[in-house]
């Protein structure tokens, strides 16, 4: 998420400085763990589960929960890739460019999906989110999965399954990456 | 990322970077389009004016049809039926259409230049030069090299193929504004560009234009050609008046069965469109694997979804960014 941010928010060319690490890559695999086991337990036997990553953040998170999920299970579970760049509300207020094609080859009609991103904060990448899912069927269930919780949420969204609840500044910056989850400050160099 | 510049009127506004940028954001735009419903939010509230003083078919119904699954209003102006017909000005048509509050204006001329002009007019949209005269055609010319891409493996591997590619481009470039996009477009990507054409269909002087070189035997060429891309006689450009028959021009540069068997395997054919059958590409040509003539036409609509979106979704709405 910092990544994206970084790139793409102004003020353009900041970079992200870490304060202190939040969760060691150890901890982040914990979670990844007890998320896919939360899962598991909500959607007995993952009958019609299938993942949907955010692009870029959540890809790599939805790829780690499916491959534990099938480990836990013994089922391969379908998993997605979703932008959602062109049904954000603030296009316009800030660049906000697509990170990579939307890939979601099965139809979601029917299906239970669990949405996942590395940081859950306003919301409306989530709201763009469940507006671009329409486009692919109409999902039984639409389920959420965060790595981290920041808060400071702008819309009445709630995450089902949650790496860590961490409280923030609004002006912080939270980093998610397979070294672990870092707080810290945009800096401009 | 440098920020992309506030209007599209010339491939030099682009470097290889926004280039890159936006062959990229396309690939997001043609999944859109691959899609049952293939329309998203992303420009509601804006309204884009197409502006064309010059006949078009395609490259018109491409803008529209690309603002229009990107949500955005669309209006529609030609030349042949509104108020230029009385004799109000290009500039006081252009300064009405912007008063009646448009976001970006898609405008063709057949004078060079003009595109330019209308930009340093207008305070509040963005202008798009969709072909001006001789000069330029700039969303033509991405369209190409996202075809090019596509058919060379599409995404980062298909981008790394335009160093050194060989590019033949064959046909009256002095009086195409479809080449000066190519050539600064395929530059830019490190390809090297070979231009093929008679000399009466060459500019005066190609001094500083980045190509490779120049020939007058297309034979010579395509063994070594790894795009062959050819432009149409225009005819109504005046083309005619510098051959002395289109049959002559045919047997020289026409791209032949005879002449496509000479290809390299893998060597890709485009055409800009539309297509004179018989004189610079043989119908059965034209219809081989090999010829994207057809990618190029569904491809142009993810573009100028790209072209709309990065000129109009990124500054803040309305002034600011216009500045």
């Amino acid at each position: 998420m910092a990544e994206r941010e970084r790139s793409h928010t102004r003020p353009r060319g900041a970079v992200f400085v870490p304060r202190a690490q939040v969760m060691s890559a150890a901890d982040v695999h914990r979670a990844i763990t007890r998320m896919a086991h939360e899962i598991a337990e909500r959607n007995r036997g993952l009958q019609h589960v299938v993942l949907i990553g955010l692009q870029t953040g959540g890809v790599a998170i939805a790829t780690r929960l499916a491959d534990t999920l099938s480990d836990v299970e013994g089922t391969a579970i379908p998993v997605g890739t979703l932008d959602v760049a062109f049904y954000r509300d603030d296009i316009g207020l800030r660049p906000v460019l697509p990170e990579a094609a939307t890939d979601i080859s099965f139809d979601l009609t029917g299906a239970t999906v669990v949405l996942v991103d590395d940081v859950l904060f306003t919301g409306r990448t989530i709201r763009a989110a469940l507006n671009a899912l329409g486009e692919y069927g109409r999902a039984q269930v639409v389920e959420l999965a965060v790595m981290v919780d920041r808060g400071h949420r702008e819309l009445p969204i709630r995450p089902d399954y949650v790496g860590k609840n961490l409280p923030t500044r609004r002006d912080e910056m939270v980093d998610v990456s397979d070294d672990g989850v870092s707080l810290g400050d945009l800096v401009i160099r | 990322m440098s920020p992309f510049p506030t209007h599209l009127l010339s491939i030099d506004d682009l470097g290889s970077e926004e280039i890159t940028e936006v062959l990229r954001v396309t690939d997001s735009f043609a999944e859109v389009g691959r899609r049952t419903n293939p329309k998203v939010p992303t420009l509601r509230s804006r309204t884009v004016a197409t502006l064309f003083f010059e006949d078009s078919t395609r490259t018109r119904m491409s803008f529209e049809t690309a603002a229009k699954r990107m949500s955005a209003d669309v209006l529609s102006f030609a030349a042949g039926s509104s108020s230029v017909k009385k004799g109000e000005s290009l500039r006081d048509t252009v300064e009405t259409i912007e008063a009646i509050g448009i976001d970006a204006v898609v405008i063709r001329h057949a004078s060079s230049g003009v595109p330019a002009r209308v930009a340093g007019w207008v305070d509040h949209c963005v202008v798009i030069n969709a072909g001006d005269g001789w000069h330029q055609h700039p969303t033509q010319a991405l369209l190409d090299l996202y075809t090019v891409r596509q058919a060379l493996g599409g995404g980062d591997v298909g981008m790394a193929r335009f160093a050194g590619l060989r590019v033949a481009i064959v046909g009256d470039v002095r009086h195409s504004r479809v080449a000066r996009s190519q050539i600064s477009a395929y530059a830019a990507m490190g390809a090297e560009v070979t231009l093929v054409a008679p000399s009466t269909l060459l500019p005066p002087s190609l001094e500083g234009w980045p190509i490779a070189g120049v020939s007058h035997r297309l034979d010579d060429v395509l063994e070594k050609a790894d795009v062959v891309s050819l432009l149409r006689v225009q005819s109504e450009r005046g083309s005619g008046e510098f051959l002395p028959t289109l049959r002559e021009y045919t047997a020289g540069y026409g791209l032949t069965s005879r002449r496509a068997a000479m290809l390299p395997p893998g060597a890709l054919i485009l055409h800009p469109g539309p297509i004179v059958r018989g004189v610079e590409i043989a119908s059965d040509v034209a219809e081989l694997p090999a010829s994207l003539i057809t990618e190029q036409v569904s491809n142009g609509v993810a573009i100028r979804m790209a072209v709309l979106f990065l000129l109009l979704g990124q500054g803040p709405v309305g002034g600011g960014h216009h500045a």
